[in-house]
């Protein structure tokens, strides 16, 4: 019980490292997430948020005691830690020549939600996304918001302990990001999920992360509540200050790369 | 009604941990294909469009060389020579390309998202190899009528319709892995297209489709032997036409080539996700 009991941290990540060919994208990361908070991971293009989510998530191989999911080892107990999460990654991955409620029912099989019970967990992710009456039209019909929703649908139906969103809201016009982060605080009201995000958008991390981490160049410069990281720059800055103190207030020159820019002009090309 | 969710335990859901790799495996597959359904369901234009090329090489290659009598096929005309082999080239053509579908579901994230779930990689592959089976059944389906509305004296009993489906369903399965596997190799469509295009080709021309092996130069003969594509051509011909065929040793090589091919394409999938 100890190591899946309630007091270990949702995320554990000691000393994490991971190359990319050449390139240290993550350089030895501590990161802690606590059982129930929404924490953020911020960064400017390149900082080595992803592959810190891709690491979490057992997307890349790390070595053993890098990184822990509810104390579980990500390196030695993959498929346990797999179990437990919910993932919405950057790209706008619904399958749009299926329905709503069909991606949806895809997941909940995958996750092995027991046949007599899938229906039901199925209609109940959809409506906690607001998707109920949308629910049997094909998804490439939904709009960038509504896809965002659907795809947290999909990771809502297993019941997740730590759902990871690498940049729920890009590319999405105010009123959808707000909706969109509506749907994630109730859920994680109602579950009392751990939540794990990335975000570039400094006002949604301001207002509905409880611990923020900010990366630069593959390391964490800076960790705390949005209050707390904005009294350590000035009574009055804002996090974006915060952002630019630790960045540098410059383009890195090796900020994400040719892929990683597509991938996301792509999802913002398809939401907007 | 949110309550449901929330209450749900997160972990474990019942049996799941015990549960054997290779029941595993039969829900994925389960999973997989019923995807692939309700997709053929939503839109079945490519079902239509994709059983044009078989419908020309029954009509005009068909029509053509039963006239011509330049194969010699034994006593059965040459369309009904061909028509097996023309269902299993259908089919295998669906699936070579298997792995752009793999390379533009990872450029969509949906990969990824996949790859995050309690599926082990081979029952993943496993489950994509044999969705790609779904449509290669169809497609067969569709050769089959055209081929007996050609007046190909085809067999109607269902059981060598069911054992049509399995060798269809197993060549597909090889087909689509290999396809993957490359894709976990080239990384990019445009090379797996360009790929897909070179091997298409020598896999047909190399195999017992179009022709008797005993005419092929010694050389492509050997290649033959080793293209599992043969080994369903012969199966099929032999369920279908009742010609002599090793069905045991034509089900045995499908067997082991579409195993082969999951375990060779679940270790090349992972770097199609870094």
């Amino acid at each position: 019980m100890s190591s899946e009991g309630l007091d270990v941290p949702a995320v554990e990540c000691t000393g994490l490292v991971y190359s990319l060919g050449d390139n240290r994208a993550v350089d030895g990361v501590d990161l802690r997430v606590e059982p129930g908070e929404v924490f953020g991971l911020l960064g400017p293009n390149g900082a080595g948020k992803t592959t810190t989510i891709r690491a979490i998530t057992t997307l890349l191989p790390v070595a053993p005691g890098m990184v822990r999911v509810f104390g579980l080892d990500a390196a030695k107990r993959k498929m346990a830690v797999r179990r437990v999460l919910g993932y919405v990654p950057q790209q706008l991955s619904a399958d749009a020549g299926l329905t709503g409620r069909e991606n949806v029912a895809l997941f909940a099989r995958v996750f092995d939600v027991p046949r007599k019970a899938r229906a039901a967990k199925v209609a109940e992710a959809l409506e906690i996304v607001e998707l109920t009456a949308a629910a049997d039209r094909m998804a490439k019909t939904y709009s960038g918001g509504m896809i965002r929703r659907l795809e947290l649908a999909q990771a809502l139906v297993s019941s997740p302990r730590l759902l990871i969103l690498d940049e729920p809201t890009i590319g999405l016009d105010p009123i959808a990001r707000t909706n969109v982060w509506d749907r994630i605080t109730t859920a994680r009201a109602e579950t009392g999920m751990s939540v794990l995000v990335t975000t570039h958008y400094m006002d949604e991390a301001d207002q509905y992360c409880d611990r923020l981490a900010l990366m630069h160049q593959g390391t964490i410069r800076a960790e705390g509540t949005p209050a707390e990281l904005k009294a350590g720059i000035d009574p009055g800055a804002t996090l974006e200050d915060v952002f630019r103190s630790v960045a540098g207030g410059t383009l890195e020159p090796t900020g994400g790369d040719f892929r990683s820019v597509r991938g996301t002009r792509r999802t913002a090309t398809r939401v907007g | 009604m949110i309550s449901a969710v929330s209450e749900a335990p997160a972990v474990p859901l019942p049996g799941s941990a015990e549960r054997p790799a290779v029941v595993t495996a039969l829900l994925r597959m389960q999973a997989m294909c019923v995807v692939e359904l309700q997709k053929i369901r939503h839109d079945r234009t490519e079902i239509y469009t994709r059983a044009i090329q078989p419908a020309l090489w029954l009509l005009i290659f068909g029509e053509t060389f039963t006239r011509l009598r330049a194969i010699p096929t034994g006593n059965i005309p040459y369309l009904d020579y061909l028509a097996p082999g023309i269902i299993a080239q259908s089919a295998m053509f669906i699936a070579i390309f298997y792995g752009i579908m793999i390379i533009w579901e990872r450029d969509s994230g949906v990969l990824t998202k996949l790859l995050v779930t309690p599926t082990p990689r081979t029952a993943l592959v496993a489950g994509k190899a044999f969705a790609a089976g779904v449509k290669a059944v169809i497609q067969a389906i569709i050769v089959m009528v055209l081929a007996a509305a050609l007046g190909v004296a085809l067999t109607w009993n269902p059981l060598r319709w069911l054992g049509v489906m399995l060798a269809v369903v197993l060549g597909s399965a090889f087909f689509s892995c290999l396809s993957i596997a490359i894709a976990g190799i080239v990384m990019t469509r445009d090379r797996l297209m360009g790929i897909g295009q070179a091997i298409t080709m020598p896999l047909f021309f190399g195999s017992n489709a179009l022709y008797p092996v005993a005419l092929m130069p010694a050389w492509l003969q050997v290649i033959s032997h080793i293209n599992p594509l043969s080994y369903e051509v012969d199966a099929l011909r032999g369920l279908l036409l009742g010609t002599p065929s090793e069905l045991p040793l034509d089900y045995l090589v499908l067997v082991a080539a579409a195993a082969l091919g999951v375990f060779g394409a679940s270790a090349l999938l992972p770097r199609l996700a870094r």
